[in-house]
């Protein structure tokens, strides 16, 4: 006796890509029962700039400012990650100086990047206050970057080969008084959201992934590690200083939201633990590779003629030709914030890059939105995106 | 003649009461932001005005200037209305609060009962908004506020029931007086229960943070007046804060005394007793306002399933406990 008039109806839910909790263009078409997802698909794209494609006609060095627009929160990773990999490729020796303050530069973008992690997230289950607390020390460490680098966010510090300008005891030591307080301050958070009934309720036993499902969907970093398998590229395949640190990789065991953010809370502290032994450790010396590929200006005044400016180079990179031969393609990884962030780089005998592929975590991670979502609520996927802590930039690519 | 009379003072009454009613309103506003602003590290506003004092009267202006868009999808009339059934609700439950001994527009016996019935009233205005604006994060908001606040005005009537029959009387002036008739002054004490029940049923009947769903910002954009701009939208916030005072008053009338000083704190300080009762009220209802800037400032949001949880298996049955131990006394003491 079903009248047809009152008969069910999946209401479809349009959330992004303007909406306030998606972190940026993200586009999630819901179907919802009431208030129960039936279905989540995940449209991205909405912030695609080729980065991949220009990077095939740009030189190496040139290449580089475009990897601080993948990730725009850490992008001294992506510098590194890039520079690493046709580090890899032209078989150059980084100077040991340059390692340690590539480290020193990307724990301090992980912490960055998980404090802007932790204000969204809990801005988007509703805490307001931790939001601005977070971003008081996000911007001290924004000023050490702009400090040294000359810019807060797209510093595109690292060259091929080293490290643009040196770090000087001032940076050291503001950073090192830094370091020493934050562990409190992660315990202020801690505070404000651990011990809440609230937050616990709202996180515990949600998005729930098992081990073997987030190996399966090829998670990295936090997200992984939160399900309680023990990744981490920093330790696998150790790159830069991080073999000569102690730090250890926390793990989770339930794969819940909670596990998630408890494993990025304890990052926190591995990241300043590492910053610390790096501040003792650094020795010092160049911080360049002497076979280091460079751009440098043209010695004579600029001409307008087009051809000149190009000419001056191309030459400069004329040397890693000889090597291409060697190496015809190359993957390299580093352990962003996020996850992996690997760089696949093919060679022509050329100044160019052939193919560039960026393995982005948060590509990878979005695939897992669905399977997160499925069967929560509404309020849980916001949770869950928060949890995952996708950047679209890195994404869309 | 003397009705007239009577007609034209309730008029200047009504007009004064609502003047200073709304100026409250509209500095709770200011409050709100100053108050959160240093909760998290900033100033708040501070442009307009010394401290950014003329702030609200800026909003307020801003607010009326503004384009008033109707969507052409939207059922016009209900969409136009819900606004003002909101504050037209929120509002009238002033009519019966008392300020003071014998400061109130209209001291009926069923005071309290008005109140509640007026607070039910209030959520037609939000499904209304809700459901005209034929948008899916309204209607989605519209719903969820239609739940919440039936449920919690259940809990919400049933806290009120152990003062009820304490005070054997539903006028909200009987009710404070009754009060100061104890040692103790306020039913805070014995009704410590139903205080933690209303106080939690306020927030939820409020639309407030740790139970802001029908317009979690982060979920369903803005809610249920997700379509509304300029003058209207003003409207639905001005409701909100009325709602906030409504709820603040009533707390202050039926657990901490009104506008009275507990006796045993007059015997230890006998000069209380100079003190206005408008400002004993004014201080037991604005440390109410501060209770929910507070919370706002500090708790994260329920889910919506979890917020039925606590309404239906926490709060409705620890109202109940408070009715029997309550009723429990009353017959033996």
């Amino acid at each position: 006796m079903k009248n047809n008039n009152l008969a069910e109806k999946e209401l479809i839910v349009n959330m992004g890509p303007q909406h306030p909790a998606t972190h940026g263009v993200l586009r999630l078409v819901l179907e919802v029962e009431g208030e129960i997802i039936k279905k989540c698909t995940p449209y991205i794209g909405y912030l695609h700039r080729g980065v991949e494609k220009l990077s095939e006609d740009l030189t190496y060095v040139q290449s580089l400012p475009l990897t601080d627009r993948l990730d725009y929160l850490s992008s001294m990773v992506n510098n590194v990650g890039f520079a690493l990999a046709v580090e890899k490729l032209v078989g150059i020796n980084v100077p040991e100086r340059a390692k340690f303050i590539r480290t020193i530069m990307s724990e301090m973008t992980r912490i960055c990047s998980h404090l802007v992690w932790l204000a969204t997230h809990a801005l988007d289950i509703g805490a307001m206050t931790v939001f601005l607390y977070a971003m008081r020390d996000r911007e001290y460490l924004l000023e050490l970057f702009e400090m040294i680098a000359g810019a807060r966010l797209t510093v595109s510090y690292s060259r091929i080969g080293g490290v643009r300008c040196d770090i000087n005891d001032e940076f050291l030591d503001k950073l090192g008084k830094f370091i020493n307080e934050f562990p409190d301050r992660v315990e202020e958070y801690e505070t404000l959201i651990d011990r809440n009934r609230v937050w616990l309720k709202r996180t515990k036993g949600v998005g729930v992934i098992s081990a073997e499902e987030a190996i399966n969907y090829g998670l990295t970093g936090p997200v992984l590690r939160g399900s309680g398998v023990y990744y981490d590229v920093r330790k696998f395949f150790p790159y830069d200083a991080y073999d000569q640190v102690e730090f250890e990789v926390p793990l989770g065991k339930n794969g819940d939201i909670y596990d998630r953010y408890r494993c990025r809370m304890l990052e926190f502290r591995q990241s300043a633990r590492i910053i610390k032994q790096c501040i003792e450790k650094i020795p010092s010396g160049s911080i360049l590779a002497e076979n280091a590929p460079r751009i440098r200006m043209p010695e004579s005044p600029l001409k307008i003629d087009k051809q000149d400016i190009n000419f001056e180079i191309y030459t400069e990179d004329k040397q890693i030709e000889s090597f291409i031969e060697k190496f015809p393609e190359v993957y390299a990884s580093v352990e962003a914030p996020r996850g992996e962030l690997g760089f696949y780089i093919v060679c022509d005998n050329s100044s160019k890059p052939f193919r560039v592929r960026v393995r982005a975590p948060s590509f990878v991670h979005a695939a897992v939105l669905p399977k997160l979502c499925e069967g929560s609520l509404i309020a849980d996927v916001i949770a869950n995106i928060g949890s995952i802590d996708i950047i679209l930039g890195e994404c869309d690519r | 003649m003397e009705t007239l009379n009577l007609i034209f003072l309730s008029v200047i009454y009504t007009a004064i009461y609502f003047g200073i009613l709304l100026l409250h309103i509209a500095y709770a506003t200011y409050a709100e932001r100053k108050i959160i602003g240093h909760i998290q590290l900033r100033l708040g506003p501070m442009v307009v005005g010394p401290h950014g004092l003329l702030q609200p009267i800026a909003d307020v202006v801003k607010l009326i200037f503004k384009e008033d868009i109707v969507p052409s999808r939207a059922d016009k009339f209900i969409f136009k209305v819900a606004p003002l059934i909101s504050l037209t609700a929120a509002l009238s439950s002033f009519a019966v609060i008392p300020v003071n001994q014998n400061w109130v527009i209209s001291d009926i016996d069923v005071g309290l009962l008005y109140v509640l019935g007026i607070a039910g009233i209030s959520v037609y205005g939000i499904v209304f908004a809700g459901w005209s604006s034929n948008s899916k994060y309204a209607f989605l908001g519209g719903l969820r506020s239609a739940a919440q606040m039936i449920s919690y005005e259940v809990a919400l009537g049933l806290s009120l029931v152990g003062v009820i029959l304490m005070a054997e009387s539903f006028n909200l002036t009987e009710i404070v007086n009754k009060q100061s008739e104890y040692w103790y002054g306020m039913f805070l004490l014995p009704q410590i229960i139903g205080y933690f029940v209303f106080i939690v049923a306020m927030l939820a009947e409020t639309n407030r943070l740790p139970f802001d769903l029908p317009e979690a910002e982060t979920e369903l954009v803005a809610g249920y007046f997700v379509e509304y701009s300029g003058a209207r939208f003003s409207l639905f916030y001005l409701a909100e804060y009325a709602a906030m005072f409504c709820m603040s008053a009533l707390a202050a009338i039926c657990f901490w005394g009104g506008w009275t000083v507990p006796p045993f704190l007059i015997k230890a300080f006998p000069f209380l007793e100079e003190v206005p009762g408008i400002v004993w009220f004014l201080l037991k209802l604005y440390f109410h306002i501060f209770l929910f800037l507070w919370i706002r400032g500090t708790l994260p949001r329920y889910r919506y399933d979890q917020l039925m949880a606590i309404g239906w298996k926490v709060l409705i049955p620890l109202a109940l406990v408070n009715i029997v131990l309550t009723s429990i006394l009353k017959y033996y003491l």
